[in-house]
Parts: structure tokens; C-alpha cells; sequence
């Protein structure tokens, strides 16, 4: 190690390691072992994914927070940078925290003046390790990932047995595999065990913070959120960030949804030739009364947009996942944004609405995804389960899923051959309970009761076509009471009241929880207190106004630039635009504690806070 | 003017069909069309086809795009639901529609600007699929509900009304049909009934995707010489390569041609296909011949009508995916549902 001016960073179960690795090298699944052996020592990781659009070759980076206090947001910073990728040497480098470390593979003599002299270097000789023990360069490549790990336990101090276990288990019906991962890790742990001082300054310490907490991908959670709620049809086009979670469906359905005495699928899933044709089946699946969803991003959720009008117009269930990634256009295609809300609240043509839900982790996307199934058949028209990238395709630690046995499927109103038998009036727009919401009937169901013919223009009040003004009106006014119905059948926002009344309140939703439970915590510690909510869905439910209200001023923090559900509350609710100060944060990577900590306080000690400012993520 | 109920009169003289039906019950709404107009005739034939194949009409789901030939699926099977999707995707709406219930008849109907147009992109892929349907394009060559604007089956040289010829090769449904793998693919002239309600039927019967392109002349915009879609010029130029008959059960063929003329094509539901050829040399059984056909009678400015290709052991979308007989819509929370504790083995597995 280096002798340097800055003293050696310190830290047990709180830091982060950054990996920089070229994409396509086999890094992932190392890096992966690497993030869960420490958890399975009982300290919560929360990891990241920072990859390129891009199959081989190109930069890309992994992440990890080791945090015993769960502080699952992502921190900014690097306290000790894997560099494996010379493409990204300087950058990478820069990254480091004064103090910090830098490991990297010394096989090749790189030139002093190519590092930082207050951070501390660690070389491991990977390539020469692995060129001498295996001959296949694929392997030599491969090998070399796990070989960090094992250079990587011993420095941080991590259990040898937990990642062997780990290696077991993912190796379990593959004997060779496992063998010889054993033999790379035990390659890197020997070579620190006998040239460096170790551990380092940084070191994992088994603890008990972890419980019974699941490590899981927002899509995968969505997915299986899709098959506990019924979903028989999923229609969708390849879109990153949300294939993982069509993909993850089928495996699930797979598992899941085979009859067993038959053989046969009781689920179908369509690859479809683009979003318009995806959202169409579903479209014609709902129709016909099967459960279905597609799930797309924001190109997507712009190529849907008619058919959405369509759905929201003639009243057909539709769910719609979207794991919302950084646009306009193709926009930053592997990078996390919520820059969708404003393109789906209000997407298509003429007046219309759209019930929107905000998981905040998989947990969520799982309940998101089943209540949405249920959501759509109940109000008969299209749900949006709005993830992003940041939940959708990373793992995260959450708590565990759970099912209520006794939940059933709410079909909606559903009137059926027996009800149209015995002289039920069926007006297919026709609000008989004040809610709203009419009955429909699935095609087939009666000879003849019961039929007619769906249009997504103006009809009256039994599906005939009209172009009256007073059957439009109604029509409209229904949708808008339908809408307004939604309100109490939505996830409520969860509020939070700091230690001590306050005059100041942060708005905020999805991905960004974490980060903002950690920054309301370092406020307080600065005197700082705030009442938060946290908004699972849109409509906004009247508590939301009151909680407004009853603040002087209102952080609304979001992730994207034109602060879209400030911009939707003040247009829903008719708020003074100047009590809502947007927090914004957008550079395509997630919002940290410290940016919301920092923006808040600057915020508040600014002397006039009645003349609203953004504060925006600082150009880096 | 469609609000407007048609008066029910109900003949006691009218014959019902097995299903206990007149043909009165698979009549809809009042067209709103033009006097004249080829779509309503292929309308009247959907109608004869139904109650000759006793359909029952609430079995019947009909799908449709948006234009002239869109709007026609009021005007028939009134007690079957009907769904006028967005422009160019009914495709996409009818094959949702179909995998949440097998268990339906679907109709699809559309026109050349709907389906050769601005959702080509979907008819392509609904072909490929195997959709189990009977889509039927009303082929005009124009855009009629726009006033008159060429559409892309419209052929090259081919004028409008106000004289404009048109410069663009047109696009030949039948030939695009064939080579995307539909299993049925015929073609006809709403001015032929004889021809069109055996084909419509045939389709019926048909498992798999048929596609069935109906010359439907516009009358307002499209019947003018000059125009290669109208009725004078299709009655001019139509040759038929056979004839159907379409026979519900395998019975004697009571044989009015002579031997070698007629071929019988047994279909899933135990139907029976009888073609008698007006062309000696046409093999509708034959994908890559039927193709080669069309194309060469084409080039000649000949219009080829009949059953072109069928694939009687055709296979649909359902069985391609291999999905339950169980109408998906009918399916229950147990069925699908795996419950709290194999939610439990899924957390654990996770940890």
C-alpha cells in the first residue's frame, strides 16, 4: 500500500465499493456474489446496475452500499473503487473519496502519474494469477472475476464459507463449475493472505440487521405480482428497462401456470411485433374479460398513447407496467428517471385521466402489479404501474411478500347471463350506483341480452352511437365521477410526522424513498425536521390537499426536470404554485440522501423562500 | 342514423335454422352506407353465411377498424358484440380478444386502407400468428369516409375520380397473405354472392387464419372508368378458379361435373370443402403455385377469384402456444393463483 498524506478511510458495515467493468467480461455474476455474501453476514447492500445500451465492450459499473444502518439509497461516493476497466481509469479514479481505496489488477506496470497520491492503492497481479492457471481465455477472462472476490473477502475482512456456500447453491447442479469457482476465489484470497497487509480500513462485520428481508428485482416482483393477480395475457414488445419483467413472467408461468393433468398453459404470452400491437391485445384480452397487462417504457408508453384514449373512452381494463427510464425520445435508454408521470396522468388525445400507482420497491411493484389487475377490471379502464429502472432492475432489499389467502380476484361490475335473465337493465354506460362505474358484460354471454357494440366514439348511454351533446356530456361527467371514485379504491399516501411540528413537508414517490428516509434522518440530526408523505398513486386523494395545507412550505422532490407532480398537483388540487418548491434531481443515475439533504437545507436557510426555485442536481 | 332501431318484423313464415333462428336474428342496425354500396352486400353475405352455418349470433365476437368497411359490423349479427377498435389495429384487439376466449367465432373486418395501409404492420402479424378468425378485407382501393383519397391496394395507373393517376405500385393482399403463411386465403367480389357466401362459410369452418379479400366497389368514389376496383371493370376481368360448396357433414357427392373437376378438402370440424375447378391447372391446395398464379393473372390485369390456398390440417395460435381448452376468461383465483405458501418457498429462495 502507498503511503499517503490523507489518513486511510475507517469504516465497519458502512461504505461503497464500486466496480467498473467492461460489459460482456462475465463481471455481473461475481459482483453479485460479492453484494450477497455480505448480506448473508446479516449487513444490509443495497446495489446498483449502472450499464451501458450496450451487449460487449462498453463501460459498465456495479455498486454497492454496504450499510448496517439500511440506509438502502444510493450514498454518492466511492470509498474503495474496483478499477477493472482502463477505459474508465480517470474517471473512475477521480470517484474516490480522499482517503479512499483503489484496487486493481498490477500485472501490467501502470505509470505514477496515472494515480491520486491521497488514496490508497491495492495491486493483485488477476491477470498474471489467471493466465498461470488456466490455458482457455474465456476462462482466464471469467476467472479473473471471481479471483477479485476472493483478493476482495480477505481485504474487507468478509466470511470465506458464506461465499463458498453461496457459490454452492449456484452451482448446485453443476459439480465442475462449483469446483473450480472454489479454486479462483481461494487463488485471490491466498495471494492477499500472503503479499498485503489486510484487512483493510474497510471491513464487513457479521451482524444481524438483515432479518427476513428478500433481496429482489423490482421487474421480477412486478412479474410475480402479475401472476398472483390473475393475469392471463401478457402482450409486450423488448423495451429496457422493463424486459426483465415480461421474461420474468414467462419463467414464473412456467413454474406456476402449467396444468398439471393437461399439460397446457393457462396463461399466454405474446411477443408482440411493437407497443401498439401489445397494448392492442391487451386491449382485446380485457375486453373479453381475461386479465391482461403489457409492460413497456416511455417510448412505449408514446406509441401506446391511442389505444390508452381508447381503453380510457370505451372503459376496458387494461394494466400497464412502466419501468420509466430517462427520455425524452430515446433519452438515456439504462438510466433511471420519473419523467413519465405527466405523458401517462394525461396520455391521448382530448380530455382524459388515468389512474397511476407509485411502488417505492418490489414489494410494492408485487402489490402494485396484483391490485392494479384488480383496479382495472373494478374502474374499467387503463392502471399504470409506474417503477423505473432504479427499482425495476436492481436488487433490492425488501421486506417479504405476502398473500392474503382469502383475497379473491374483484372482477368488477360483471353482469352475467342469469342477472340479463331475469330482466336486470343492463345500459352498458349507464351509472346505476353513483359511482361512475357502469356494468359490462363479456362477449358470449347471453343469446339475447346483453350485446353491444364497443366504439371509442360518443355513445349514449346503452352503447348506441351518438353524436348528441347531452349523451356526450354524460358520458364524460360519468368518467370524471369514475375518476373521482378512484380515489378512495387507490394505495393511500403514507405520511410521516417528524419529532417536532413543523412548518416544512417533503412530497415524494417511487424509487426515491430510501434516499429521502436517509436525508430526512441527517436533517433532523441537523436541527431540520420535516413531515413527509410518500404518494402511492394518482388520483390524488383530498388528504394529500389537507397535508399541503397544513404546511407553510412544501418540498416536492422528484426525478426529472420539469417537476412533473408538482406540476400535476397544483393543476389537481389548484395549490399556489409557490408553496411547492421542487427538488429535482435527473442526471439519469438515482437521487442520493445527500442531494435531497443538501437541496432541503439550501432551500431553507435561502432567505426568500415565497419565490419558488428549483434546485436541481449540480452539473458534475 | 345507426341509433335508430331497425323495426323487428318477424314473418311467421320465416324458416329458423338448427340454432332456432330466422335469418332475421343475424341482421343488425340500418346501414349508413352509400345506396349501392359493395361493402353491404358482403354485409348480406356475412348474414347468410352465419345462418346457413347455424351460428349462433352471441357466439360471435366481430372486430373492426375504422373506415367505411369498419363501420359494417353494426349492420349485421345485432346480438353479437362488436368492437370498432382504433385505426389499422383490429388485428392486435381481435388476437387479445382471442386468447382470452378460444371458445368464440371472430370476425374480423376491415379495408384496404385499414389493413393494407395503416396497420399492414398488423395484418402481416396476425397471419403469421394463426389467429383463429375470418378476416375479411372490403377492397375498394379508396378511402372513402375521407372522400375519395387512393389507398394502397389502389393499382398503378389507376385515376380517381377527379382524374389523378396514381403513381404508386399497389399492394396485393391475397399475395401477401400466401407468403405470410395464412391457412385459408380467398378472394371475391361483393357483386358475386354465389361465389362469396360458400367462401365466407368456408372460412367459417376454417381453423386457423383465413383471409378473405372481397373486391367491394365504392360507388361514390371508385366506379368511374379508370378505376380497376370498380363493378364493370371487376365483371370484366374476374376469373374464378373454382367454385365451393361447403357441406357440413361427409356425405355422397351427388356429381354434376365430370370426374377429375371436383376436390374435396375435409376440414377440422368435420366439414367438408367441395371445390369444383373452373381452372384445370390450379392446385388450391399448393401455397407456392397458388402464389405464382396470382401473380402471373395479375400482371395480365386479371382479377383471381376463389378459394386460392388451403391448409386443412392448419393448426391456430392456441395450439402454436399450447394453451388450456379453459377459456382464460373463465378461469379462477385457485387456477391461477399459487397462494401465501408457495409465496413463502418464492421469499425464501430469495434470501
Amino acid at each position: 500500500m502507498t503511503m499517503t498524506m490523507n489518513k486511510p478511510i475507517e469504516a465497519v458495515n458502512d461504505f461503497v465499493v464500486k466496480f467498473a467493468n467492461v460489459n460482456g467480461s462475465g463481471s455481473a455474476s461475481a459482483n453479485e456474489l460479492f453484494a450477497k455474501s455480505i448480506l448473508r453476514m446479516g449487513v444490509p447492500v443495497s446495489p446498483r446496475n449502472i450499464f451501458p445500451s450496450n451487449i460487449q465492450g462498453l463501460p459498465t459499473w456495479y455498486e454497492v452500499r454496504v450499510t448496517e444502518a439500511g440506509h438502502l439509497g444510493r450514498r454518492g461516493g466511492v470509498d474503495l473503487m474496483v478499477a477493472m476497466n482502463p477505459q474508465t481509469w480517470v474517471a473512475d479514479l477521480k470517484e474516490i473519496e480522499p482517503g479512499g481505496y483503489l484496487f486493481y489488477d498490477n500485472s501490467k506496470p501502470i505509470p505514477a502519474s496515472r494515480f491520486r497520491d491521497d488514496i490508497h492503492v491495492i495491486g493483485v497481479p488477476l491477470t498474471e494469477i489467471c493466465n498461470a492457471a488456466y490455458t482457455d481465455p474465456r476462462q482466464r477472462q471469467l476467472f479473473k472475476n471471481i479471483v477479485y472476490v476472493g483478493a476482495l473477502s480477505v481485504l474487507l475482512d468478509m466470511e470465506c464459507a458464506v461465499i463458498e456456500k453461496l457459490i454452492a447453491e449456484q452451482y448446485k447442479s453443476k459439480p465442475k463449475l462449483l469446483d473450480s469457482n472454489v479454486q479462483a476465489l481461494h487463488m485471490g484470497r491466498e495471494y492477499v493472505q500472503k503479499h498485503l497487509s489486510h484487512p483493510i480500513g474497510l471491513r464487513v462485520q457479521r451482524a444481524d440487521k438483515v432479518g427476513n428481508r428478500i433481496f429482489m428485482e423490482g421487474n421480477n416482483a412486478a412479474a410475480l405480482g402479475a401472476v398472483y393477480g390473475g393475469a392471463t395475457v401478457c402482450a409486450w414488445y423488448p423495451i429496457t428497462p422493463s424486459s426483465s419483467c415480461a421474461e420474468a413472467f414467462q419463467s414464473y408461468c412456467m413454474k406456476y401456470r402449467v396444468d398439471a393433468e393437461t399439460g397446457k398453459n393457462m396463461y399466454a404470452i405474446v411477443q408482440a411485433e411493437d407497443e401498439i400491437a401489445s397494448i392492442g391485445m391487451v386491449v382485446g384480452a380485457g375486453w373479453n374479460g381475461a386479465r391482461a397487462f403489457t409492460t413497456t417504457s416511455g417510448p412505449g408508453i408514446s406509441l401506446m398513447t391511442e389505444f390508452i384514449g381508447l381503453a380510457y373512452m370505451a372503459e376496458i381494463p387494461v394494466t400497464i407496467i412502466n419501468v420509466q427510464r430517462g427520455g425524452p425520445s430515446t433519452g438515456m435508454p439504462t438510466r433511471t428517471q420519473q419523467a413519465d408521470i405527466l405523458s401517462c396522468a394525461y396520455a391521448s388525445h382530448g380530455d382524459t385521466k388515468h389512474v397511476l400507482l407509485f411502488p417505492e420497491d418490489p414489494k410494492e411493484c408485487f402489490e402494485h402489479a396484483a391490485a392494479a389487475l384488480d383496479l382495472a377490471d373494478r374502474l374499467q379502464t387503463p392502471i399504470f404501474v409506474m417503477s423505473d429502472l432504479d427499482i425495476g432492475m436492481n436488487q433490492r432489499l425488501c421486506e417479504p411478500l405476502q398473500w392474503d389467502e382469502s383475497r379473491g380476484f374483484d372482477r368488477g361490475k360483471v353482469m352475467t347471463a342469469e342477472e340479463l335473465e331475469s330482466g336486470k337493465e343492463f345500459g352498458r354506460y349507464l351509472d346505476v350506483d353513483g359511482d361512475g362505474i357502469p356494468y359490462r358484460t363479456y362477449p358470449g354471454t347471453h343469446p339475447s341480452k346483453g350485446s353491444f357494440f364497443t366504439r371509442g366514439t360518443t355513445k349514449n348511454a346503452y352503447a348506441g352511437y351518438s353524436e348528441q351533446g347531452p349523451d356526450y356530456l354524460y358520458n364524460v361527467h360519468r368518467l370524471l365521477k369514475k375518476f373521482d371514485s378512484a380515489k378512495a379504491m387507490v394505495p393511500q399516501p403514507v405520511v410521516k410526522k417528524a419529532k417536532q411540528t413543523t412548518q416544512f413537508a417533503a412530497i415524494y414517490f417511487g424509487s426515491t424513498s430510501p434516499a429521502m428516509a436517509e436525508a430526512i434522518e441527517v436533517l433532523q440530526g441537523e436541527h431540520t425536521h420535516l413531515d413527509t408523505l410518500r404518494l402511492r398513486a394518482f388520483p390524488f386523494p383530498d388528504s394529500v390537499a389537507e397535508f399541503i395545507a397544513e404546511h407553510q412550505t412544501v418540498f416536492i422532490v422528484e426525478q426529472n426536470r420539469d417537476a412533473q407532480i408538482r406540476s400535476l398537483l397544483i393543476n389537481e388540487f389548484g395549490i399556489d404554485p409557490a408553496k411547492l418548491v421542487p427538488i429535482l434531481h435527473y442526471d439519469g443515475t438515482p437521487i442520493t440522501a445527500r442531494f435531497i439533504g443538501r437541496a432541503i437545507s439550501t432551500a431553507i436557510n435561502a432567505t426568500n423562500l415565497a419565490t419558488p426555485q428549483t434546485y436541481k442536481v449540480a452539473t458534475p | 342514423m345507426t341509433y335508430l332501431a331497425k323495426p323487428k318484423l318477424h314473418h311467421p313464415s320465416l324458416t329458423e335454422n338448427k340454432a332456432c333462428h330466422t335469418r332475421r336474428d343475424y341482421e343488425g342496425r340500418i346501414s349508413t352506407l352509400c345506396a349501392g354500396c359493395g361493402h353491404d352486400s358482403i354485409s348480406a353475405a356475412i348474414i347468410q353465411a352465419c345462418w346457413e352455418m347455424d351460428v349462433e349470433p352471441h357466439r360471435v365476437a366481430k372486430l373492426s377498424g375504422i373506415g367505411c368497411s369498419s363501420k359494417t359490423p353494426d349492420y349485421f349479427l345485432g346480438n353479437s358484440h362488436g368492437f370498432n377498435t382504433v385505426h389499422g389495429r383490429m388485428p392486435s384487439v381481435l388476437t387479445g380478444a382471442n386468447l382470452a376466449n378460444r371458445e368464440l367465432l371472430y370476425l374480423g373486418v376491415s379495408g384496404d386502407g385499414d389493413s393494407a395501409s395503416i396497420g399492414i404492420g398488423q395484418f402481416v402479424h396476425v397471419m403469421r400468428r394463426g389467429v383463429n378468425m375470418v378476416y375479411i378485407v372490403e377492397n375498394n382501393g379508396v378511402y372513402g369516409l375521407t372522400k375519395g383519397q387512393f389507398s394502397a391496394t389502389a393499382d398503378q395507373g389507376s385515376t380517381s375520380k377527379k382524374g389523378v393517376v396514381n403513381a404508386d405500385s399497389p399492394i396485393d393482399m391475397v399475395s401477401l397473405a400466401l407468403q405470410l403463411g395464412a391457412t385459408f386465403v380467398a378472394r371475391s367480389f361483393s357483386g358475386d354472392k354465389k361465389q362469396l357466401v360458400p367462401l365466407i362459410k368456408a372460412a367459417i369452418a376454417h381453423k386457423g387464419a383465413a383471409f378473405l379479400d372481397v373486391i367491394s366497389p365504392c360507388v361514390a368514389f371508385n366506379n368511374h372508368p379508370g378505376s380497376t376496383k370498380s363493378y364493370d371493370y371487376v365483371r370484366e376481368h374476374n376469373e374464378a378458379v373454382n367454385r365451393i360448396d361447403v357441406i357440413e357433414t361427409k356425405q355422397e357427392i351427388v356429381v354434376d361435373f365430370a370426374e377429375g373437376e371436383v376436390v374435396e378438402v375435409e376440414q377440422h370440424d368435420g366439414s367438408v370443402l367441395r371445390l369444383r375447378k373452373l381452372k384445370v391447372d390450379y392446385d388450391a391446395t399448393n401455397r407456392i403455385s397458388a402464389m405464382n398464379y396470382v401473380q402471373q393473372h395479375h400482371a395480365k390485369g386479371e382479377v383471381v377469384t376463389g378459394l386460392l390456398y388451403v391448409d386443412n390440417e392448419a393448426g391456430d395460435m392456441h395450439e402454436h402456444i399450447n394453451t388450456t381448452e379453459t377459456a382464460f376468461n373463465k378461469l379462477t383465483s385457485k387456477q391461477l393463483c399459487p397462494g401465501a405458501s408457495v409465496l413463502d418457498k418464492i421469499n425464501a429462495s430469495l434470501r
